[in-house]
């Protein structure tokens, strides 16, 4: 298959790359929002580490 | 057996464990997506009927199983959070719901994507199409209904309670191709006796449910992580944790 030809995906490809990028920006979005997450978490776990260290 | 199960309520444990089995969940899934992907769009041959746009299929049914399979595991979670009490379900719950709305998302945009050259629209109101609209509705109702509350730990029983209800929509889900009149095509893969598709074609579709699932371990061993000090943020085990 030509490059042209697998780019063109038998006319399809207006479906197919869509997808294809819509499914990795997903797993990307996923892997980003789970990171933030963790990383969100342990700032407010410092911070309330913090307050009870100063509380006490 | 149990002594497992009970380490499994453990917030350290899991926290720690979860740290541990994340590259190893990753990189399984990293080279089983990227196999699947090259495989399926550059080798499997093009389908007789459906030519090329049959490719869509390496991402839309990996996720719309997973789709399924990410609901399972909260309403299972759920219940073991409230007949046993754990709060490390909640966590796994909390954290399989935006897993779990994001893949089916992605199975309804690319089944969609897939529509319109097959069936010559984007959507119709098909009983297979509609139910896993549904379960999208009950994935954000679970994860606004937990955030509704002020007290975590009711959000948490009334997040539980609505996954149970709704994991009724899992076996409508996979059978509404064989109950009713359907323009989605029935099972390929899952059916009693052998699959109805080649194994060129085969081998990148279980390459990407092998590497969907690993990825969904992987990110729920992330999210963990990050529930898990959420809730336990004034432990004294935290402050070793985080240092």
């Amino acid at each position: 298959m030509s490059a042209g030809g697998f780019w063109a995906m038998g006319h399809y490809g207006a479906y197919v790359w869509p997808c294809y990028g819509l499914a990795l920006a997903v797993l990307g979005w996923n892997v980003w929002s789970a990171r933030r997450h963790h990383e969100r978490a342990r700032v407010r776990a410092q911070r309330a580490l913090a307050m009870l260290d100063t509380n006490s | 057996m149990w002594t497992w199960f009970y380490r499994l309520a453990s917030p350290p444990f899991i926290y720690r464990r979860s740290a541990k089995l994340t590259p190893w969940f990753m990189t399984v899934a990293a080279i089983c997506i990227v196999y699947g992907i090259v495989d399926g769009l550059a080798f499997a041959p093009p389908d007789y009927q459906q030519g090329d746009a049959f490719r869509i299929i390496y991402v839309h049914v990996p996720a719309a199983w997973m789709s399924l399979f990410c609901y399972t595991t909260l309403a299972v979670a759920g219940a073991i959070g409230l007949i046993w009490r754990i709060k490390m379900a909640y966590a796994a719950a909390a954290a399989t719901a935006p897993i779990g709305a994001s893949m089916t998302l992605l199975a309804l945009v690319t089944g969609s994507l897939w529509g319109r050259p097959m069936w010559g629209t984007y959507w119709a109101w098909d009983p297979r199409l509609t139910s896993e609209l549904i379960l999208l509705f009950l994935y954000v109702g679970v994860m606004s209904l937990r955030s509704a509350f002020e007290d975590p730990a009711r959000g948490d029983r009334a997040a539980a309670l609505l996954s149970i209800v709704g994991v009724v929509n899992v076996p409508i889900i996979h059978y509404s191709v064989v109950w009713w009149n359907s323009l989605h095509q029935g099972a390929t893969v899952a059916k009693i006796g052998k699959p109805s598709i080649a194994s060129s074609m085969l081998w990148p579709l279980l390459a990407m449910f092998v590497g969907f699932m690993c990825f969904y371990a992987a990110v729920l061993c992330m999210r963990l992580r990050g529930e898990v000090l959420s809730r336990e943020r004034q432990s004294a085990w935290v402050r070793e944790a985080i240092k």
